[in-house]
């Protein structure tokens, strides 16, 4: 089971249920619970929609699965009139590495990703929601279950939900092993029944999206933080965060930490601020490295980078970006080389193949890194590795090849000394992977 | 009675599938599902569960097939009672993760997608399982087993072998 952390720094909007028991449905109740949802519909129905989608834009709530998409907005777009049913999908397929905050939120709080699920339905007018989870997730998808059952035996899912006349049925979904369908559009292929290969855009899924029907999707985080924003109005949610970009997020700190964890810390809060005071500094006092500051995708930062307000505007001055919020922490005895070439082989492995440069850029790249590692590479090889890298960029159907190469470009770029003297034979860092485990049966 | 003659699957098993094909806008959404519900009662996806999923789906078999490659949870071929899998990425590999597959690999003498002879364990790496804050971390099936170290490693095998290890399904 996860351990719980806890730092004065915290600011606990999303996490203060957590440790409470909240997944069961009476103590959520008790903890405020099914309140938001209740609020929204004593707005009556002609006002309802307007209202919800209002306080969710003045919230500054952007989408916490990494790319940042102001809610609200995202929310506005689905027509208000369509043939075809509305659907709301929440994307728990949490796979980028660092990230494992959605695990805690279904852990501790299951009742609010139903709870903002039903907000988002209300909002866009749909009256079936699906939560979707990574097939590993299986204890986690039992919980979420029990918690929907739960739900539904009070009257609280179903027909007629808290006597507003609207129907609301939630289904969950389990998926099967696969970093790609994180990617909305993938997802929902997987949710048809397909391989989770991603889908051309436009049409944007608030238009053409789960079966054809306009579809929110967002991330698991992105929902539950909806009742939370309901309940304590959208000016003094954004109010916690930075300029346009509101409220508190889950920072998932990870790697060489004295405390580890996953800690809600205000949106714009000091990136260094969080290694050295949240998360206790560097693991037994050894000297910062480098930073992964929002999962695997995001460029690093070095050392002397991270004096850094953590929201999507000033990680995207810094050059990286926010991301999924996991901050993966790297101390001076990590190799860049071997870090870089164990992250292009996570890209390569989840590549789906749909899109030659994501397919072959990752290989290649991890081909070439795989060379320098073993000792055989030429100087050569860290302009190739960018140029490759540098080729797959907006150039790919869905995210999966920019989140492959960016982080790779950042690594060459920013360490490319440390690559030309590992190739000149001064090797930096200690290698603790070998060879074989690194290009290995399955990698 | 499932509404499949002669099911392969247990009676608790083909009624859940008879429901499940049920609730969705489009049957063929209960696929991906099944496979893995189907995969943890069988122990892998054998040629009767594709026959039998394509049939209660009215899919052809290529097209349960074509969506069976894509997963990487989904196998065709049998694993030990318990499959172990070690996360190397990146959270992982910089608290040790490598150091628990190498020993696990070295304990149980079996190496990647591999099963010891008593057909107990099956060995896999991994990538991300969404531990990385309690890494590093492995499942075993479907249980997290988080902040581990050899040791800890040691003790876990042995709970499996005498059948006192979680293992939730």
């Amino acid at each position: 089971m996860p351990t719980l952390v806890s730092h004065p720094d915290e600011v606990r909007v999303l996490s203060r249920r957590f440790g409470q028991g909240a997944a069961n449905i009476d103590k959520y109740i008790e903890l405020d619970g099914y309140k938001a949802v209740q609020n929204a519909i004593a707005q009556g129905p002609e006002k309802m929609a307007g209202w919800i989608i209002d306080v969710m834009k003045a919230s500054g709530l952007r989408g916490r699965g990494g790319a940042g998409f102001p809610t609200g907005m995202k929310w506005s777009f689905v027509p208000k009139t369509s043939e075809k049913p509305k659907y709301v999908l929440v994307n728990g397929d949490e796979s980028e590495p660092g990230t494992c905050k959605d695990h805690v939120i279904f852990l501790e709080d299951p009742h609010a990703v139903i709870e903002g699920t039903m907000i988002a339905g209300l909002a866009i007018g749909s009256k079936l929601g699906f939560i979707y989870l990574r097939g590993e997730y299986r204890y986690l998808l039992k919980i979420v279950e029990k918690a929907v059952a739960d739900a539904y035996a009070k009257g609280f899912l179903g027909k007629n939900i808290f006597g507003s006349g609207i129907d609301f049925d939630v289904i969950t979904q389990t998926g099967a092993g696969a970093y790609e369908v994180g990617e909305e559009s993938a997802l929902m292929e997987s949710l048809e029944g397909k391989r989770g290969v991603p889908r051309i855009k436009p049409p944007f899924p608030a238009v053409v999206g789960l079966y054809g029907g306009p579809t929110v999707i967002n991330n698991a985080e992105t929902i539950a933080s909806a009742p939370h924003i309901l309940l304590m109005g959208g000016e003094a949610y954004a109010k916690l965060g930075s300029e346009r970009n509101g409220g508190t997020r889950l920072f998932g700190i990870s790697g060489h930490v004295e405390r580890p964890g996953v800690y809600e810390l205000p949106m714009g809060y000091n990136l260094k601020r969080a290694i050295y005071e949240v998360a206790g500094g560097i693991k037994d006092g050894k000297k910062l490295k480098a930073v992964v500051p929002g999962g695997a995708s995001c460029p690093v930062l070095t050392a002397d980078e991270i004096d850094v307000g953590l929201d999507f505007d000033q990680m995207g001055k810094a050059g990286t970006m926010l991301g999924s919020g996991g901050i993966v922490v790297l101390d001076e005895t990590v190799s860049i080389v071997e870090f870089a070439l164990r992250t292009i082989s996570f890209y390569q492995h989840e590549s789906c193949g749909w899109c030659i440069p994501c397919r072959e850029g990752t290989d290649w790249i991890k081909k070439t890194l795989t060379r320098v590692y073993n000792g055989g590479g030429s100087k050569k090889d860290v302009d190739n590795v960018q140029y490759l890298a540098e080729n797959m960029m907006g150039r790919t159907f869905c995210p999966l090849g920019d989140a492959a190469a960016m982080p790779t470009l950042g690594f060459v770029k920013k360490f490319r000394k440390e690559f030309e003297d590992y190739i000149a034979g001064q090797k930096a860092g200690t290698p603790i992977i070998t060879v074989e485990q690194l290009v290995g049966a399955g990698h | 009675m499932s509404e499949i003659a002669n099911t392969i699957f247990s009676p608790e098993l083909a009624d859940r599938f008879d429901k499940l094909v049920t609730i969705y806008p489009l049957k063929r959404s209960a696929l991906v599902p099944m496979l893995l519900y189907a995969q943890d009662e069988v122990g892998y996806v054998s040629d009767a569960v594709v026959a039998e999923l394509a049939e209660r789906l009215d899919l052809l078999e290529l097209d349960v097939r074509n969506v069976l490659s894509y997963y990487s949870m989904l196998r065709t071929k049998p694993a030990g009672r318990y499959n172990v899998q070690v996360c190397t990425n990146i959270s992982c590999m910089l608290r040790g993760g490598y150091e628990i597959l190498d020993h696990c690999k070295h304990t149980l003498g079996i190496g990647h997608k591999e099963t010891t002879k008593d057909g107990v364990f099956s060995l896999e790496e991994v990538e991300c399982i969404g531990a990385c804050c309690w890494a590093p971390a492995i499942q075993v099936n479907y249980d997290f087993h988080e902040n581990l170290t050899p040791a800890k490693v040691d003790v876990l095998f042995k709970m499996y072998r005498d059948g006192k290890g979680k293992d939730e399904k």
